[in-house]
């Protein structure tokens, strides 16, 4: 075994740009309030103080501009590294990110990289209301050219950060503001965790769940409650979502025979949809109940607590779904 | 000058023989600007450019062959036919692309002159867009953060009048683009753009300011397109005809043929055989283009990801 500590989530995600900014000095990082104050989520701690205002440089309000910048620079030979800091705020920027980041490669037959980290934090942190709460995964998902990354622990959000920053592509890098601040083991030497390889983060035989970022904990500790009951539910954590490692899920769902699906987005149109084709039409034989999914309902994120709650998958609601799905 | 539009007139003829697919913005006209610019640039400096991106593309030195081809969508283009007119990309040249969503280029030059400025190596980026950028966020914020970082960038807007059918007035209440230069604290200049020694003389001072350290510039060339906006667009529909002949008389080539001559610099027997050059070598590049195979459709998933 590694050596290991155990350090938050955001410091584990400091640790790798810090690492890498020091082994590579075309790396630089932008965002608002990333500078001297560290960044809202202090996900940038330290990272001015080391290494300048040259590159780790305050931004106006300007999403547009600053991915625009990102993609420039990038072409041009910088690895930049955007922080959007809230993930709602992307909007601002997605003519960038789409027509340009995940685009330029192809069209120009191979001859330009968009090595382009960027990143932003997504989720609900409790009533962070719809434009601080929005999950927008999906949407990068579907536009080819882009890697969709969504680390759920502190040893993946340095080791896939790491990943994303060599990368010679646009990378899109969405963290949960829920757990910047929770603390997980995390290895002291230099590692980096591939693209495209799950984590099976909880070996069980029953029932199988899929779930991305905050929703694995979720799973998890649903998991641990239906251990109780006797019902043994494997988790499985994608941790990128493109690209996407069907075949651990699909292992998976052949041992297993059910499968839910956690999705902290509106459910309709989103990944979990695409997770559910894919098992329905490579894994048919081995299913013994037809998928299900949990996902957030198709409204607005409500600022209202009991509203809110009402929103989005929750560990009781894993519970019951999970028996439900055993009892069929 | 002669090759940009000789280039584009052969491409509106192919174009018009049914040939070519897509659909294509033509430079003519507007070439002073991209060749007062451009002479000032050197392969490893950057331009981004827009729509009506051919005479940039070729003033940044794409190769002549390799554009036609990718115009025409063939497997010998530069990027391989998978651009087209409107993503044409050489970073040989420093060419970051022709592009299909106006104003996208501003904020991308301000990119590529960050790299340069990180890396202290003295290249400069140089943005074309039209009156129609001037009006879009990315015109704002590409350009306030270039302000702000102090980076060697050029902004070199062509304001044609016309934003597709729309006059500029139409949609703007300050129609002076060289004016907004000062809403970011950076010098702002309002030239003719169809006089190339202006531009060259102007571009020339902005990017050594550039090159200098001194930070952008904005500049506002007046020019106009005697064409359609696209073609297939008679382009008559809503511009007085009037307008359309008076600035036909400012063609920036005839008046720069003419004020050589007279100034003894030059025969008129050695501009017709710099013309008949540059028809050689377009007529090559057609010939090129034309013969070049069809694409693989195997090759349709490639690229996509780096
Ligand atoms: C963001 C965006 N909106 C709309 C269009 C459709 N469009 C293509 S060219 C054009 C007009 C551009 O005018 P201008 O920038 O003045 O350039 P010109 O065609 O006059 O050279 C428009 C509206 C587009 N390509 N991109
Ligand atoms: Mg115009």
């Amino acid at each position: 075994m590694p050596e290991e500590r155990n350090i938050q989530y955001v410091e584990a995600s400091v640790e790798a740009l810090q690492e890498e900014m020091r082994r590579d000095s075309s790396i630089f990082y932008i965002g608002q309030g990333i500078g001297q104050r560290g960044g809202n989520f202090k996900q940038s701690k330290g990272l001015w103080e080391e290494f300048g205002d040259r590159r780790v440089r305050d931004m106006p309000i300007s999403e547009l501009g600053q991915v625009g910048m990102g993609v420039g620079a990038a072409m041009a030979g910088a690895r930049p590294v955007v922080d959007i800091v809230f993930l709602d705020m992307i909007m601002e920027a997605m003519g960038q990110i789409v027509e340009q980041a995940a685009t330029i490669h192809y069209t120009s037959n191979g001859k330009f990289k968009v090595p382009l980290v960027v990143r932003a934090a997504m989720g609900s942190a409790r009533c962070t209301g719809p434009h601080h709460s929005r999950c927008f995964y999906s949407w990068f998902a579907h536009i080819p050219g882009l890697k969709v990354v969504l680390p759920s622990s502190a040893a993946d959000v340095k080791g896939l950060m790491k990943t994303a920053i060599r990368d010679d592509g646009p990378v899109i890098f969405i963290e949960h503001k829920f757990f910047y601040n929770k603390k997980g083991p995390v290895p002291t030497g230099e590692y980096a965790i591939p693209f495209g390889v799950a984590n099976v983060c909880r070996k069980g035989k029953d029932v199988t769940i899929l779930a991305m970022s905050l929703m694995v904990w979720h799973a998890l500790e649903a998991a641990e409650r239906l251990q109780k009951e006797g019902i043994s539910v494997e988790v499985i954590d994608p941790r990128t979502i493109v690209p996407f490692d069907e075949q651990t899920l699909l292992e998976s769902v052949r041992k297993t025979g059910r499968l839910l699906i956690v999705d902290e987005a509106q459910q309709f149109c989103g990944f979990s949809a695409e997770a559910a084709a894919v098992v329905s039409s490579k894994a048919f034989d081995s299913l013994d109940a037809p998928v299900s999914r949990l996902g957030a309902l198709h409204t607005p994120h409500p600022f209202n607590p009991v509203l809110e709650a009402a929103m989005l998958p929750s560990v009781d609601g894993i519970v019951a779904e999970v028996r439900r799905l055993v009892a069929s | 000058m002669q090759r940009m539009r000789q280039f584009e007139l052969r491409i509106q003829q192919t174009y018009r023989s049914g040939v070519m697919p897509g659909f294509i913005h033509l430079y003519v006209g507007e070439e002073a600007v991209a060749a007062g610019v451009c002479a000032h640039l050197s392969r490893e400096d950057y331009v981004t450019s827009t729509h009506r991106g051919h005479g940039h593309a070729l003033a940044k030195g794409v190769p002549v062959k390799e554009a036609f081809a990718e115009i025409w969508g063939k497997p010998t283009g530069v990027n391989g036919g998978r651009g087209g007119s409107m993503h044409i990309y050489d970073p040989s040249c420093g060419f970051l692309g022709t592009n299909g969503i106006v104003a996208a280029g501003i904020p991308i030059a301000s990119g590529a002159a960050m790299a340069a400025s990180l890396r202290g190596d003295g290249h400069v980026a140089v943005s074309f867009f039209g009156d129609g950028a001037v009006n879009n966020c990315a015109f704002h914020e590409g350009i306030n953060l270039a302000a702000a970082l102090m980076l060697p960038v050029v902004f070199v807007c062509e304001n044609n009048l016309y934003a597709t059918e729309t006059p500029f007035h139409r949609v703007t209440r300050n129609t002076n683009v060289a004016s907004r230069a000062a809403a970011y604290g950076i010098p702002g200049i309002g030239i003719d753009g169809n006089d190339v020694l202006e531009v060259h003389r102007v571009a020339g001072e902005a990017i050594a300011r550039a090159r200098a350290g001194e930070g952008p510039t904005l500049i506002e060339c007046a020019t106009y397109r005697p064409l359609g906006h696209f073609e297939g667009d008679p382009g008559t529909g809503y511009r007085p005809k009037e307008e359309i002949a008076e600035w036909k008389l400012r063609d920036p080539i005839d008046r720069l043929a003419l004020a050589a001559m007279q100034a003894g610099l030059v025969a008129e027997a050695e501009l017709r055989d710099i013309e008949r050059q540059v028809e050689r070598e377009i007529e090559e590049a057609y010939e090129f283009a034309r013969l070049s195979p069809e694409a693989d459709a195997a090759t349709v998933t490639d690229f996509v990801y780096a």
